[in-house]
């Protein structure tokens, strides 16, 4: 494991270039920082300013290499590289409230914004007037949408929104593709289908995840709960630990979820009982070495605590706040090698799945 | 000026009401919920059987009815069967209830905590710290965000 402090204040939302040499992060402000890996160091090589709010989505799309913009001031921007500097594109998002995610499409034809304004704008590039075009999903969301996730055939999005609901979407663009073929969602998917909504969990949807092969797809929830869904069947799992806020499978069976314990936890699903289990903490806590305790603390801390532990009131996690985004680095859904976590301690944490399974016994990646 | 603005009335208008996107619960017929048996739960209590009256009185919790009363009602008999439990033996009543007893035996703590009375704050702190151990604070998370709760 390693872990980079890149700022006092948290990292609102993050991205990784395909080679997995450059991150692009906001800082919590209106900019994007580009950040290079030179030996091991991390180089601020680009700073895009273009918002006039905060940044609250970004996705590098790997093979066309693009970046993708969205924030609070309801715009986005698609970023090409131009020599050595990256230049914005505007695309009109026709929404009155602040965008809070975007994700380019698999084929990066496509990308999708959820925003305050209980809609999705799914953007395109129309060749006739070399501008990108944006359609609405606007029924039947109720409130703001947190998070998507793109199914594989370019075509379902899943949105997770504040009307407790996870739902996965036909994002059908006529004008860019061809019709898809029958997924395990559905046959019929004019664009605003609706393919599936949840039940089962309360709470804001804060992460929502598509398997590697589209089949299923998970979500996390403010009510402390993670769930699957997969053909018709849900596999709720109430958690004994803070809300999770970002959730991705590593396998088909497997999903890592993170949030505001600060550390990352393991899931296993298993499709024959369709049912979801705890599958460990993922972070190795140092071992900190036994002080003893001379009376007067003790005495002390039963004044000023009311306790007579001796433990420390210090995380013992990695990170030391919430964690509010995790990225695959390598290996795809499917066989996960690396994962990211960054959140709002400023940090950046990257996790080896190998490590970790052979660091905590019982600790099983099926 | 200040003859416009001797009026507060305005302050006391709901303007949520009037928002045409305002977020609706969905309905969900509970009329027929009715809360746990109070027959069945009395008896139970007077034949000491009180691990019984705990699992009886958890049973139909009124959740989705929009009838107060019904609410209060399930919410005296709860307390009345937390409050017949000795101290000693609370730890072993929450260790009987799956996690959904749990989440929801939690919910009927804190809705308790709204009404304090004579002693039942001290009864309800006691239950709180052993559900707490059972339910983590997911259980507790459970309860501020459920949009129907008993």
């Amino acid at each position: 494991m390693s872990y980079h402090s890149f700022l006092l204040e948290p990292i609102s939302c993050h991205a990784w270039n395909k080679d997995r040499t450059q991150i692009a992060m906001c800082p919590n402000n209106h900019e994007v920082h580009i950040y290079k890996k030179e030996g091991s160091n991390w180089n601020k090589i680009h700073v895009l300013k273009e918002h006039n709010g905060q940044v609250t989505g970004i996705d590098w799309a790997p093979e066309s290499n693009r970046i993708v913009t969205c924030g609070t001031d309801r715009n986005a921007y698609v970023w090409t590289l131009k020599g050595d500097a990256w230049k914005p594109t505007l695309v009109i998002l026709r929404i009155n409230r602040a965008a809070r995610c975007v994700k380019w499409s698999p084929k990066e034809n496509k990308f999708a914004v959820g925003s305050g304004s209980r809609l999705i704008s799914v953007c395109y590039f129309e060749q006739d007037n070399d501008w990108w075009v944006c359609k609405h999903i606007k029924k039947p969301i109720r409130s703001t949408i947190l998070c998507l996730d793109w199914h594989p055939n370019n075509v379902l999005l899943a949105a997770g929104s504040c009307d407790f609901k996870c739902r996965i979407f036909s994002a059908y663009i006529k004008e860019v593709e061809e019709k898809p073929a029958p997924t395990a969602w559905g046959s019929k998917m004019p664009f605003g289908e609706v393919m599936f909504e949840s039940t089962g969990t309360a709470g804001w949807v804060h992460g929502v995840c598509f398997s590697d092969s589209g089949n299923r797809v998970a979500w996390a929830s403010h009510d402390s709960t993670v769930a699957v869904a997969e053909g018709g069947k849900t596999a709720v799992l109430t958690s004994e630990t803070l809300p999770l806020l970002c959730v991705t499978f590593i396998t088909e069976n497997s999903l890592v979820a993170a949030g505001h314990d600060c550390y990352p936890v393991l899931f296993v699903y298993d499709s024959n009982k369709a049912a979801l289990s705890f599958g460990g903490k993922l972070d190795v806590p140092k071992q900190s070495a036994q002080k003893g305790m001379t009376a007067r603390e003790r005495f002390q801390n039963l004044d000023k605590k009311a306790t007579t532990d001796s433990k420390e009131a210090v995380l013992e996690s990695l990170h030391k706040n919430s964690i509010s985004q995790i990225s695959i680095l390598n290996g795809g859904k499917a066989r996960c090698a690396k994962f990211c976590t960054t959140g709002m301690d400023g940090g950046m944490a990257i996790w080896d799945v190998k490590t970790l399974e052979s660091a905590m016994k019982d600790l099983k990646i099926v | 000026m200040s003859k416009n603005t001797v009026s507060d009335r305005f302050r006391k208008v709901d303007v949520d009401e009037y928002d045409e996107n305002k977020f609706v619960d969905e309905e969900e017929g509970g009329e027929n919920q009715l809360g746990p048996d109070e027959a069945e739960v009395d008896s139970l209590i007077r034949q000491g059987n009180l691990m019984g009256a705990l699992q009886a009185v958890l049973k139909n919790p009124p959740i989705s009815t929009k009838n107060q009363n019904v609410k209060d009602r399930a919410e005296g008999l709860v307390l009345k069967v937390l409050s017949s439990f000795k101290s000693t033996d609370i730890e072993k009543g929450v260790q009987s209830l799956d996690k959904n007893g749990v989440d929801l035996l939690m919910k009927y703590i804190y809705k308790g905590f709204e009404q304090p009375s004579e002693n039942s704050s001290a009864v309800l702190l006691q239950w709180h710290e052993k559900a707490l151990s059972a339910g983590g604070v997911g259980c507790i998370v459970r309860v501020l965000t459920a949009r129907k709760t008993v």
